[in-house]
């Protein structure tokens, strides 16, 4: 069973209608007993990250998240959901992330500086950084994914799986340890993308 | 890189796909449901799911179809169709949309684009606009191309990016329905004017239509299309393979 963690932020239908199309159990939740019963949890997200890390914070929910992948539980963080697994953010200010990976989370146009439209949207090719890491295991070189944002997460080149030409080489999917995560929306990005979330299912 | 998009637009009156020539005589095509799950494995890059009747009629989307529609889309889905207030926009992201198109609501009550793009983000928010010449500039028309609205369309274009939409669908009344190509002479004078992505509607009759289209107006990001796509006039897988050999890149 998938924990789908529903802290108030974003929508959570197209994910949990992603694992269903998979035959894979999943419970949308934000009840920390059931997510502890969960073999595995999913944080997604949309939106601001200031607003969805108090939400996080202040339910309680990061602590729950916190305890289970120190247990060794794999964690998932999609989109914002992933941006919210770094130290910490600079989207309006500076914000505390659940620093389960090294890195800070910094506006694309920092980068860009005009030189491409801000948000970075739609579909982009994945240059494969590790073909052998379990999520990336049915993944191959040059599949599309949908992307839809504004920061990047920026990191060390030990955690990322997978980046995306946008002027420069944007983080697409990162892991450390038990943590995974993705920029780009998997539960969006077609039969490439649903082989990314049955990878999880299977780490 | 980024690529092109590609995205088939399903009209739905009365829980059913249709298309109209000109926004009229409409003719039956398809179940919806069925046709979302053929484009969603045909290559489509996006959906657009547009209740054409909804705000003539002044009721609300079918939920119940769309509901059915985004539990068969693993790809992104746009729902537009009388969509007034930020309870329509909560309303049908429920029902599994991505984004959600205002058209005559955002004209009517000139927050809901601002609002909205505050509680979902931009992303979330796109601006639609069926534009007719008349006398020589843009004007904005409403209620399915019925009604004049006396706006220049390109100041509306410019103040719907300055309150927070993410992008834009430019149907042209001129070509829609014509099947002679995009409207390129209105699409160029809009991606001079803007900066979110544009995606262009009204007037693919044939793959080459896509090429002119993406060559032409470089601030193009997408080309949207219905009938040529739900009468297999046009393959999607063909007409990607098309755009690949011309060097347009697109998603395969």
């Amino acid at each position: 069973m998938i924990a789908i963690i529903d802290y108030g932020v974003g929508n959570l239908f197209s994910l949990a209608g992603s694992l269903k199309k998979l035959d894979l159990d999943a419970v949308v939740t934000s009840d920390p007993s059931e997510i502890k019963k969960c073999d595995r949890i999913i944080l997604p997200g949309v939106g601001a990250f200031g607003d969805a890390a108090e939400k996080l914070f202040n339910s309680g929910l990061a602590d729950v998240i916190l305890d289970e992948v120190k247990e060794g539980k794999p964690l998932m963080g999609i989109c914002l959901g992933m941006q919210l697994l770094f130290e910490k953010s600079f989207e309006y200010g500076e914000h505390k992330g659940l620093g389960l990976i090294p890195g800070s989370v910094v506006p694309l146009d920092d980068v860009l500086k005009g030189s491409l439209k801000v948000p970075h949207i739609g579909w982009n090719a994945l240059d494969v950084k590790k073909p052998d890491n379990p999520l990336m295991k049915y993944t191959k070189q040059g599949d599309y994914m949908y992307y839809v944002h504004s920061f990047y997460a920026d990191t060390e080149p030990d955690y990322v799986l997978a980046t995306s030409e946008y002027g420069f080489e944007v983080t697409g999917a990162v892991s450390k340890g038990n943590v995974y995560g993705t920029q780009f929306h998997p539960e969006k990005s077609g039969n490439d993308g649903l082989k990314i979330l049955k990878a999880f299912s299977e780490i | 890189m980024i690529t092109k998009r590609i995205i088939p637009c399903l009209d739905i009156r009365h829980g059913r796909v249709v298309k109209g020539v000109n926004f009229e005589g409409v003719q039956d095509v398809d179940d919806p449901v069925a046709l979302a799950k053929f484009y969603n494995e045909s290559g489509a890059d996006e959906l657009v799911f547009y209740d054409i009747t909804a705000s003539v009629e002044g009721r609300g989307i079918f939920t119940d179809v769309l509901t059915a529609v985004a539990s068969q889309v693993f790809i992104p889905l746009t729902v537009g169709g009388s969509i007034n207030t930020l309870e329509d926009f909560d309303r049908v992201l429920k029902c599994g949309a991505d984004k959600v198109s205002v058209n005559s609501g955002a004209i009517k009550n000139q927050r809901l684009i601002n609002d909205a793009a505050k509680r979902y983000g931009d992303q979330c928010v796109v601006l639609s606009m069926d534009v007719k010449r008349v006398n020589g500039k843009f004007e904005l028309f409403t209620a399915g191309g019925r009604k004049a609205t006396g706006i220049d369309a390109l100041n509306w274009a410019r103040e719907g990016e300055a309150l927070g939409a993410g992008e834009i669908v430019l149907n042209s009344i001129d070509t829609d329905g014509v099947k002679q190509g995009f409207d390129i002479e209105m699409l160029s004078a809009f991606a001079e004017v803007v900066s979110i992505p544009i995606i262009a509607s009204g007037g693919a009759g044939c793959m080459e239509d896509f090429k002119t289209l993406f060559d032409t107006v470089k601030g193009v990001d997408a080309g949207l299309a219905a009938s040529i796509f739900h009468f297999k006039t046009v393959n999607i897988g063909e007409l990607k393979n098309y755009l690949a050999q011309a060097g347009i890149n697109v998603r395969r």
